[in-house]
């Protein structure tokens, strides 16, 4: 595992077996910048309710607009695998650039964007007040209780089944589609680039690799195709340590989810759109040992490169 | 041909309506979850005593509100799958889970505490006003040793508005290969004690870390939270605990370890942070049995909200 242990010790000194601070990683995200800045950039894509800087790195190596490939994780605050696992990624993807036959030829086409703290209040607030916080922290009118759900804010089914009216449940959708900020953040985004190909959601825990629908569990024109890309794709995960994934719909696996983001952008035209739970299955949840960091994000990784490369080698044209 | 998959509809239904009630075809448009008041749930009559060397004696009314939430969200009833179901879809699993925190309150201990691993094969049948019945093989695994067994269970949820926990049949007899008996037996002895009683905090912590020495409370938390959990599940439900607030250890009674403990618990499908108490005893020859268990608020720095 010296490989691994190398890939701990750059990007000065941050310990990526580690969970960190918003502002810790914040500060990484400049170092990675300054260390690799013919490859990635970092972009403000707005606030957060609570006026956090929204950053994405974009991972290019030029063109105008290529085809390009979104992933997000910790837009659910609790879920502290999903970051780091995204910074971890995005780490992997500077420093094998070039040395990575198929993730150079990737680069050389296609464009990544990664927002890696996708819920950056929510995340703040795990830190310093409840471990188990899921939400954003808006405030809703009427209410004492904050945040929405961030992932049943899109104009996905809204409203729909696996969602909740009452602002003091975990399940909140808000006053209404793209009413969270973060949200809307993303969206604006995503439609005014108009080429993104690929559309990858990371959370925890349950082991589990979906594909659309959430807001119902009528199979998708496209479910043969992501049902075999996820398939393989878990395969390669589980090469690693042998850990184990399901691969289905999001309504049928886990429970219908109306309002989600993997939803949306697959109705909008992004077909490549999965969304993971990561490690593990309920032992430890939503507080994984900060030893299985960089075990859960070397094998994710393995299943990420793979929907990666299967995007790049099918291209396809969305009418809008 | 297999037996045909009844699939109806996947609606949302009204806490007041008919359950089994035939509904129409296809799909329908989303709907938005009505609120719906519950039958109000009785306040226990006098304080609950907990004497775990904390000053306080703790009245705690069950939190109608909260549970309320709960039915919001999880009465979207994906209706009425019978005959041979996926395995790898939710309901399988939310049946199987329900084994599994069965098996733990029968056999679970400091050094044994079972997951689900997989499903290999389930039905389900309707028993009309009795309920809904499944049959299920699955594999569990020790999370401790990970020794791995498969077994075959039924598992029953009552019918009709009252519910009741759901009933479980396994056909496990008890873990065969890895032998916990000694363990169990020192760890009993290390702290059959009236003196220097346990207590801990946070198993595990925010970082996912468990104190030294503290793991085998940490599984007996988890093994108690079984109780509650299967008590507590449904077809709607799928639990887990996520993390022991706090346990304090009480004076030995009747040969059996006593503890408090706090947990939180984990339910996936309305994705809520439920805080219980309850109070734990085990010895080897006994096992784990769980008592005065105990539902307690949201959070306690939160006012409650304004609507409802």
């Amino acid at each position: 595992m010296k490989e691994s242990e190398a890939l701990q010790r750059s990007g000065s000194e941050y310990n990526f077996g580690s969970y960190q601070r918003l502002e810790a990683i914040y500060n990484w995200m400049d170092t990675l910048v300054a260390e690799h800045p013919k490859l990635v950039t970092k972009v403000l894509i707005g606030s957060s309710y609570e006026n956090r800087p929204m950053y994405v790195l974009k991972f290019s190596t030029g063109g105008t607009n290529r085809p390009a490939i979104w992933i997000d994780t910790g837009i659910h605050a609790r879920e502290w695998v999903s970051p780091a696992t995204g910074i971890w990624t995005a780490n992997k993807i500077a420093v094998d650039y070039g040395k990575d036959a198929s993730l150079t030829s990737l680069l050389n086409t296609m464009d990544i964007y990664m927002l890696l703290l996708a819920n950056p209040d929510g995340y703040s607030y795990t830190h310093d007040n409840d471990r188990m916080w899921r939400k954003t922290r808006s405030r809703s009118p009427g209410s004492n209780c904050r945040g929405a759900d961030p992932n049943r804010n899109w104009d996905s089914g809204f409203g729909g089944p696996g969602t909740s009216r009452n602002p003091c449940s975990d399940l909140y959708h808000g006053p209404s589609a793209n009413s969270e900020v973060e949200v809307s953040n993303v969206v604006n985004l995503i439609k005014a680039h108009g080429n993104f190909k690929s559309f990858i959601s990371v959370h925890a825990y349950s082991q589990l690799l979906m594909y659309p629908h959430g807001y119902s569990c009528k199979d998708i024109p496209d479910m043969a195709e992501l049902d075999t890309v996820g398939q393989a794709a878990v395969k390669k995960l589980a090469s690693l340590y042998g850990t184990r994934y399901e691969v289905g719909s999001i309504c049928k696996i886990i429970y219908p989810a109306s309002g989600g983001s993997i939803d949306w952008a697959y109705d909008t035209g992004i077909k490549y759109s999965f969304a993971f739970e990561l490690r593990d299955t309920g032992l430890s949840g939503f507080l994984l040992p900060a030893n299985q960091i960089i075990p859960t994000a070397s094998e994710t990784w393995l299943a990420l490169k793979h929907i990666m490369e299967y995007v790049r080698d099918n291209p396809y044209y969305t009418q809008h | 041909m297999s037996p045909a998959l009844m699939r109806v509809l996947r609606v949302v239904v009204l806490l007041s309506a008919v359950r089994g009630a035939p509904l129409a075809t296809v799909t329908l448009p989303p709907v938005i979850l009505e609120p719906v008041p519950l039958e109000p749930v009785p306040v226990p009559s006098e304080p609950v005593r907990v004497d775990s060397g904390a000053d306080q004696n703790i009245s705690i009314p069950i939190n109608t509100e909260q549970q309320q939430q709960q039915q919001q969200v999880s009465l979207d009833v994906d209706v009425m799958l019978t005959g041979e179901l996926n395995p790898n879809h939710y309901p399988a699993r939310r049946a199987a889970q329900v084994v599994l925190h069965h098996l733990n309150t029968r056999y679970g201990s400091p050094y044994w505490w079972g997951a689900l691993r997989q499903v290999h094969k389930a039905t389900a049948e309707a028993l009309g006003d009795s309920g809904r019945k499944y049959s299920l093989e699955v594999t569990l695994q020790d999370q401790i040793s990970g020794t791995k067994e498969t077994c075959t269970a039924e598992v029953v949820f009552p019918g009709g508005p009252a519910g009741g926990p759901p009933q479980v049949t396994t056909s496990y007899e008890g873990k065969s290969e890895i032998n916990t008996q000694a363990q169990e037996e020192a760890l009993y002895n290390q702290y059959n004690t009236s003196q220097n009683l346990l207590s801990g905090h946070n198993l595990p912590d925010s970082y996912g870390h468990v104190a030294p020495g503290m793991e085998p409370f940490w599984h007996l938390g988890g093994v108690a939270s079984s109780f509650v959990m299967l008590k507590e599940s449904s077809e709607n439900t799928l639990y887990n605990m996520a993390q022991v607030v706090s346990v304090t250890q009480l004076a030995t009674e009747n040969n059996q370890l006593r503890f408090n403990y706090d947990v939180l618990l984990h339910e996936m499908v309305s994705q809520e942070i439920i805080h219980w108490k309850l109070l734990a005893s085990w010895s080897p020859q006994e096992g784990v049995k769980a008592s005065q268990m105990e539902l307690l608020p949201k959070c306690h720095h939160c006012e409650p909200p304004q609507e409802h």
